[in-house]
């Protein structure tokens, strides 16, 4: 492999080496390159083990605030109600109207409707969900992508894509984690910028002896952990580069029929690449879709627009795992930053609210088919256990098989324990 | 330092301030940063890109001890440089003031290039910053050069004053120029800063004369920026007041009041109060309008402000080096809000001149660890995309004779493909360019770094094989122009070794170092 290639120091520093000694390396890059290759090909050989033991999730973010009152915990008949009316599902709980397709996947998933969170600016919220901290400015923590690329990446040694992809959006960063675990963002039609190299591949690995060169002598001289992360990156790249995982970022060569389950929209196609990405073994994917911050005009909005694109997506999503046998290992997450206000304003819209809300979840090792917890009537208030981001975190990790122990040391040696000492939510595992 | 005698009085007070703050952690500095280094880090804050082989040549070949002042003397003065200068911070106000997606979006009635001009024109007369600011927080007319009203200052309000009341407008006035943070406090009062809902609300009002109007010319869009009169939301012009709701469902009243309190004449009727024109005056009285752009400056050039972020300054949020963040800011009002002389004071002050290396006696200095900041060296970091896009266009001339205004038009078009929406409806926007992947796919396989390693006639590297010399003289040019330094024996020996590989093909050779370079940390690096 040409990661293993690069950290055998005497290539690196061949300082007093013989020209013709060099010469042989600078030759060997070219050998060592196609072994490369080939070996990818004997790994493929023991995938079908490794598979078994993969866990993934899929993060479906809805950005800008998605109003889950009209969505999952419906109030129909109130003041707060709104005009959408609920209908029965294959699980326990009633959701909107306007999500038909998901009402028959939502024995798979289920609804927790007591969110109860604390930050309802767009920034503070996007920070708190996506990393179950509030924002410190002493300190970065890791993002869901970052912490469970982290985690789960040894059941992959094979994985030559970035480990943590943002499709359509930005996600949040890798934190103390370092830029190895930050997301690799693309969009949902799955194009990679700048792949095509105008030389060829015995060439860039001569050019990469005298990069890694300069690289180190300047990380040498101690400039900082970022000189560090940078060589990190150069080396993902190079690894990206001689990669056929590639392929799994051809979105646009699945069947016809499949590009139109999921909806031929980017969140419809985003989905779908989130799925191929899984199956080429990455062990985290975020999905954008933006346009949940609807102030005015809201029930047009979700009706007409959102609403339907979600639904389509999402059941596709939900369905397609589960036929593939990959929904047991693959945990759904649909959330967003905050949920938006019972009461609804003037301008027939509604604002942040994080006080209660709702977020759904699924696969991996969740069990399916539930509403956890309960609004007031009036939508106001949590009335059962209140469950937070750190909580919901927690039980990710936990249907992904990742231990609640785990601790995380920042560079400055605090520690820290996994999703922020979030506890279960007990009702998901029971 | 042997300049001393030559310098303002506020680059001592740095320096002694800095060493006090050293010795009371148990810190010492990092040694000098060697010239050539230290020549390329002061061409990349003040214009924005690294300077050329023959201008670093050019401050090698002075050898007066004021060389390092002369050196930002020109910068800043020399009329060689006046274009460039401006349009570097201009670039950096942009992003300050509109985003980087500041009228790129397909609604926007931004003009960019209206936002440009302005800036590019106020930072060529090097405008005081108090009357930049005033006027961009006062500015009427239209956002579109060539327009009849145009006025450019009008494209940092344009988006912001009509949605949500001028929500938008509020929150960015305060934290831009004033270092408030009140977005959160448009709902509710917020938990641990002193500012309250109803303050953002008398704030807000205002921008109630305010409002942004939508003009259609054929096939472009552009706007007008307008005051007029405002009723009040209880329909009293001469009381006009606006309502707000708290969250427990009362409604309250607010009346214009800056952020100390004052408070100005009620009337909606313009003739009687203007009150962006009152407010503008008020910011002007403020000393956190001092503080905001001290903080701002002495962050762009030593990587870290006194605050982090440092657009906050409530008291919640601790500073490093109080004292001299008080007197930097007392003493920036007192020399007219002059940017350039603020520059001079920091870029020939000590911290500037540190090198970058961490040693043993200042490894505890790491701002990355949550420790507030001591400038004890130099904090490397990566280019800003627009520095490294104007650095590999410029010094190595990979975009040929292109004008500045076609220069910046595809630079901000190579910029946006690192440009992430989050979807909400403050516009917010997440760089991803901050050295991932696709940054590196860029940088190895990029348009611009196929332009910028061509060897067609007329690039960089045909007219250096063009030139006399030995192909290690070459590969030296290389390292100076990217680096600001001379190769190491093994880097030359590298090149040597790659020559034979490429059969004698000098060009080949030098592409492939040139791409090294160009890829390595230490190039995308300010350090």
């Amino acid at each position: 492999m040409w990661t293993n290639w690069a950290n055998q120091r005497q290539f690196v520093t061949p300082h007093g080496m013989s020209r013709r000694h060099f010469a042989t390396h600078l030759a060997g890059a070219a050998t060592m390159l196609g072994a490369s290759l080939s070996l990818g090909h004997s790994l493929r050989v023991h995938a079908d083990t490794l598979k078994q033991n993969r866990k993934s999730c899929i993060l479906l973010w809805m950005g800008g605030g998605p109003s889950s009152i009209d969505i999952w915990d419906l109030k129909p008949g109130t003041d707060n109600g709104g005009p959408f009316r609920t209908i029965a599902t294959s699980g326990d709980a009633q959701i909107s109207e306007h999500m038909p397709l998901m009402a028959k996947q939502m024995h798979h998933m289920s609804i927790v409707r007591s969110m109860s969170t604390r930050e309802a600016d767009h920034n503070r919220g996007r920070y708190y969900m996506h990393t179950g901290y509030v924002p410190d400015a002493s300190i970065d923590y890791p993002s869901y992508g970052a912490v469970i690329s982290h985690q789960l990446l040894s059941q992959r040694p094979d994985l030559q894509i970035p480990p943590f992809i943002a499709v359509g959006g930005a996600s949040e960063g890798p934190g103390f984690l370092g830029m190895a675990y930050s997301p690799f963002n693309v969009t949902s039609n799955g194009r990679v910028r700048n792949l095509e190299a105008s030389i060829g591949n015995e060439r860039l690995m001569q050019r990469k002896i005298a990069l890694s060169m300069i690289e180190d002598s300047f990380i040498g001289q101690r400039r900082g952990n970022s000189a560090i992360e940078h060589k990190k990156i150069l080396e993902k790249t190079y690894d990206f580069l001689g990669s056929q995982q590639r392929e799994a970022f051809k979105v646009e060569s699945e069947p016809e029929e499949m590009k139109e389950m999921y909806g031929k929209n980017g969140f419809g196609q985003g989905c779908l690449l989130a799925r191929r990405l899984v199956e080429a073994g990455a062990p985290f994917v975020e999905v954008d879709l933006g346009g949940w911050d609807n102030h005015d005009g809201i029930f047009q909005t979700l009706q007409r627009d959102r609403l339907p694109t979600l639904d389509k997506a999402m059941a596709a999503l939900t369905e397609d795992l589960n036929q593939r046998g990959l929904l047991e290992d693959t945990v759904i997450v649909w959330m967003g930053e905050f949920g938006r206000t019972p009461r609804i304003n003037a301008g027939a819209g509604r604002d942040h609210f994080a006080r209660a809300w709702s977020v759904v979840v699924g696969g991996g090792g969740i069990k399916g088919g539930q509403a956890v917890g309960s609004t007031s009537e009036d939508g106001m208030e949590v009335v059962t256990e209140p469950y937070s981001s750190e909580d919901l975190m927690a039980s990710v990790c936990k249907a992904l098989g990742i231990s609640l122990e785990t601790t995380f040391t920042s560079r400055s040696g605090r520690p820290m324990k996994i999703a922020n000492s979030g506890k279960l939510i007990k009702e998901l595992f029971s | 330092m042997a300049q001393l005698k030559n310098l303002p009085k506020q680059v001592e007070l740095i320096n002694q301030a800095l060493q006090k703050g050293w010795e009371e952690n148990g810190l010492r500095p990092s040694p000098q940063e060697d010239d050539l280094k230290w020549c390329r880090r002061v061409y990349l804050d003040l214009i924005g890109r690294i300077p050329t082989f023959d201008e670093l040549a050019e401050f090698a070949k002075d050898k007066s001890s004021s060389k390092k002042l002369n050196l930002v003397n020109r910068l800043l003065n020399d009329e060689r440089y006046t274009e460039e200068y401006a349009n570097h911070w201009a670039t950096v106000w942009s992003n300050v003031l509109i985003g980087r997606k500041g009228g790129m979006e397909d609604n926007s009635i931004i003009s960019r290039e209206g936002m440009m001009k302005y800036l590019r024109d106020s930072f060529a007369q090097n405008k005081p910053y108090n009357d930049m600011v005033y006027e961009l927080v006062t500015a009427t007319g239209t956002t579109r050069p060539g327009t009849e009203k145009f006025n450019g200052a009008t494209n940092f309000l344009a988006m912001k004053v009509n949605p949500d009341n001028g929500a938008l407008a509020t929150a960015s006035v305060s934290r831009m120029f004033l270092g408030l943070q009140v977005q959160c406090t448009q709902c509710h009062n917020h938990p641990f800063n002193q500012w309250k809902q109803q303050k953002f609300w008398e704030f807000n009002a205002f921008f109630r004369q305010t409002s942004a109007r939508e003009i259609q010319d054929g096939m472009t869009r552009y706007g007008e920026l307008r005051n007029h009169d405002f009723a009040g939301e209880g329909g009293n012009p001469e009381e006009a007041e606006i309502y707000f709701q708290l969250r427990n469902g009362i409604t309250n009243v607010a009346y214009p009041a800056f952020v100390d309190g004052t408070t100005i004449g009620r009337s909606g009727y313009l003739s009687q109060v203007n009150r962006r024109d009152e407010l503008g005056k008020l910011m002007m009285q403020s000393p956190f309008l001092d503080r905001t752009i001290v903080n701002r400056m002495w962050a762009h050039f030593l990587g870290y402000g006194f605050t982090k972020p440092i657009d906050d300054l409530g008291p919640h949020n601790p500073t490093s080096f109080p004292e001299l963040f008080d007197q930097l800011s007392v003493d920036f009002r007192q020399n007219s809000y002059d940017l350039k002389q603020l520059m001079v004071w920091i870029t020939m002050s000590q911290p500037y001149q540190l090198s970058s290396r961490i040693t043993k006696q200042n490894e505890s200095d790491d701002p990355t660890l949550g420790e507030t900041p001591k400038f004890s060296y130099f904090y490397a970091r990566q280019m800003t995309g627009e520095q490294l896009y104007q650095s590999i266009a410029v010094a190595t001339k990979a975009l040929g004779n292109v004008s500045l205004d076609e220069q910046a038009r595809r630079r901000d078009e190579w910029i946006r493909q690192f440009l992430v929406d989050y979807g909400n409806d403050e516009g917010d926007e997440a760089n991803t360019f901050n050295g991932s992947i696709s940054q590196s796919l860029m940088m190895f396989n990029g348009d611009l770094s196929k332009d910028a390693t061509s060897v067609e006639p007329g690039s960089f590297l045909h007219t250096l094989i063009q030139q006399k010399g030995t192909p290690v003289d070459k590969v030296q040019h290389l390292f100076l122009s990217g680096l600001s330094r001379r190769p190491r024996n093994e880097e030359l020996e590298v090149a040597k070794q790659l020559l034979i590989v490429r059969k004698n093909d000098a060009a080949g050779m030098l592409q492939d170092m040139w791409w090294a370079i160009l890829n390595s940390n230490e190039f995308i690096f300010n350090h």
